[in-house]
């Protein structure tokens, strides 16, 4: 299966990639062969086989509800590049 | 064709926060009104290496919701990551549940002016809620607060079964009911822990086929959801009248100009890229926990509402309002179990009660005195030893300091005389007093009798039973 330049560049925007032009056309071809792959698989009948979700089937493990002190908020906003008393400060998201 | 013509098909999603005390997948507070990032942890942030640990109360609270709405409730669910970037979602990702809910095919049942109707629910499902991102407050910039990022919701999907706005309403109205009287969300709609999202859309009356969905968001209280889904209905219509084609779109109610209108830039963002949470596995119900769930449900406000018409004879107003909140349906029963007459008991609480709470802003749970505390006082205007008006002053002193009405009635001297022998003799001594008016009485001027109920209330210091002095007189001037 050939993905389309125009897919590339929405599966790219989707995850927040600048690609090149050059990028996209080499991206196009690896993950058309990532496709190729799957269609592979695909031709198995899997009719009667429940989808895999996790590989390592382990119990959930539950946690008590019980509030515990977090991190102190100067700890928490460490790494912020900008930060606004105890707030992060990021891009405006709305026009 | 007018809009009459037209079949508004609507259908709402509902996101209840849950009342528990740690977030979903970690053990920071859910605490409301915090300063910003002050309930955070490696976790709730998102940080590199950090695995998120589900907490059991939340699996408890969607199984009680899934099973009070008559849901099946799935053995194994399945988390998924929801793919999205926005800054107060700090993962990148928000992990619900997509293919394999919690709970599923339901069905809260509503009033309608046509009687009681069923609204099928789709699907319940668990998810973390994102932070809190302030526009506003600083140039050029957002503000971001991850206190909320991770605290627990349900979200609760009805099938496009609703009709109307005033249906919209009523649904909402009684699923707050029910998460509320399951002790699972506060209802708050103003402060968004219960927040509602509505599908709209029209069509033709009489065809099969559905016309497009609108999302409506932003419709933070019932006479928002009926505005906005109203406006919304009458906009379809009209776009489609004037020869358009509905757009499938989110739109946001605009309170101040009461409208809807289109949300920019969301298109591709509806690409979520949903696949199976890789750091949760299945989650797997025990037959104990389903069992302990369902023996456990409080009885349901529509049942309560039934019960107390048909056990107490309340009027159907009177058992909405007591139904309307646990607290109070269960305050009335446990009065009820005290007096004879459980309609004035009703009437007191609706009057008396709600007054005085509302006048203090005052909870049930801060009363002062116990239900058979009122309930004695209830006794004694029901034994006639103190009038109603009486009562309510009692009822203020003991609303106010908690004192028992027997000690309130004995120092305020306010017990009404209710023996027949005492207001005989008094009413005797009075009819010796006044004789002419005994015979203008006997004569057919019947008006006198206030007169003589005056001297004899008057002997009594205003302590006698009005409707015994009353009787007493009658029977002696030979009635």
């Amino acid at each position: 299966m050939k993905l389309t330049l125009e897919q590339v560049r929405h599966v790219a925007h989707l995850a927040r990639l600048a690609l090149t032009p050059e990028e996209e056309v080499r991206a196009a071809s690896k993950l058309s062969a990532i496709l190729d792959a799957v269609d592979t698989l695909r031709e198995l009948d899997t009719t009667d086989v429940p989808p895999t979700s996790h590989a390592v089937l382990v119990e959930a493990l539950l946690r008590e509800d019980v509030v515990k002190p977090g991190l102190p908020p100067e700890v928490a906003l460490a790494n912020a590049p900008a930060k606004a008393d105890t707030s992060f400060v990021v891009p405006k998201v709305i026009e | 064709m007018p809009i009459e013509d037209f079949q508004p098909v609507i259908g709402l999603e509902v996101h209840a926060q849950l009342l528990t005390g740690s977030k979903l997948f970690c053990s920071c507070a859910t605490t409301f009104g915090a300063p910003p990032n002050h309930h955070v942890c490696p976790v709730c942030l998102g940080m590199p290496g950090v695995l998120p640990v589900l907490n059991a109360r939340v699996v408890e609270f969607a199984v009680r919701t899934g099973l009070a709405l008559r849901c099946e409730v799935r053995r194994t669910s399945v988390w998924a990551r929801k793919n999205y970037f926005y800054p107060d979602m700090p993962k990148g990702y928000q992990i619900t549940q997509y293919d394999q809910p919690i709970c599923e095919h339901g069905v809260l049942t509503i009033d309608t002016p046509g009687g009681e109707r069923d609204v099928r629910i789709r699907r319940i499902h668990m998810e973390e809620d994102a932070g809190k991102s302030v526009h506003d407050a600083h140039a050029g910039a957002s503000l971001v607060d991850l206190n909320r990022a991770g605290v627990p919701l349900l979200e609760i999907v009805s099938e496009p079964d609703i009709r109307s706005s005033e249906e919209a309403a009523e649904y909402l109205k009684a699923l707050r009911d029910v998460v509320v009287y399951l002790g699972v969300n506060d209802g708050n709609l103003e402060e968004g822990s219960f927040r509602c999202d509505a599908n709209v859309s029209v069509m033709p009356r009489g065809s099969a086929t559905l016309g497009t969905r609108v999302e409506l968001k932003n419709l933070n209280s019932f006479r928002f959801v009926r505005l906005a889904i109203d406006y919304e209905i009458a906009r379809q219509v009209e776009v489609l009248e004037s020869g358009g084609k509905v757009q499938q779109e989110t739109r946001l109610w605009d309170a101040q100009r009461s409208e809807t209108r289109a949300m920019r830039g969301k298109e591709e963002a509806h690409d979520y890229r949903y696949f199976p949470e890789p750091d949760l596995p299945p989650l797997h119900l025990e037959d104990a926990l389903l069992d302990r769930v369902a023996t456990s449900l409080p009885e349901l406000p529509r049942p309560r509402f039934r019960r107390f018409v048909s056990q107490y004879g309340l009027p159907e107003d009177t058992a909405h309002v007591l139904t309307g909140e646990r607290a109070l349906a269960d305050y009335f029963e446990a009065v009820a179990l005290h007096v004879k007459d459980p309609k004035r008991l009703a009437n007191w609480l609706q009057g008396e009660l709600l007054r005085l709470l509302k006048e203090e802003n005052a909870l049930l749970s801060a009363l002062r005195f116990t239900p058979a505390q009122l309930g004695e006082l209830l006794g004694m205007v029901e034994a006639g030893t103190l009038s109603a008006s009486a009562a309510k002053d009692v009822f203020a002193e003991m609303f106010r300091t908690g004192r028992a009405p027997r000690d309130v009635v004995a120092e305020k001297g306010l017990a009404q005389e209710s023996d027949v022998g005492a207001v005989e003799a008094v009413v005797d001594q009075v009819l010796a007093a006044c004789p002419k008016e005994v015979a203008q009485y006997q004569a057919g001027k019947k008006q006198v009798l206030g007169f003589l109920v005056g001297q004899v209330m008057r002997a009594m210091k205003g302590k006698g039973n009005p409707a015994l002095v009353n009787q007493v007189l009658k029977s002696r001037l030979g009635e």
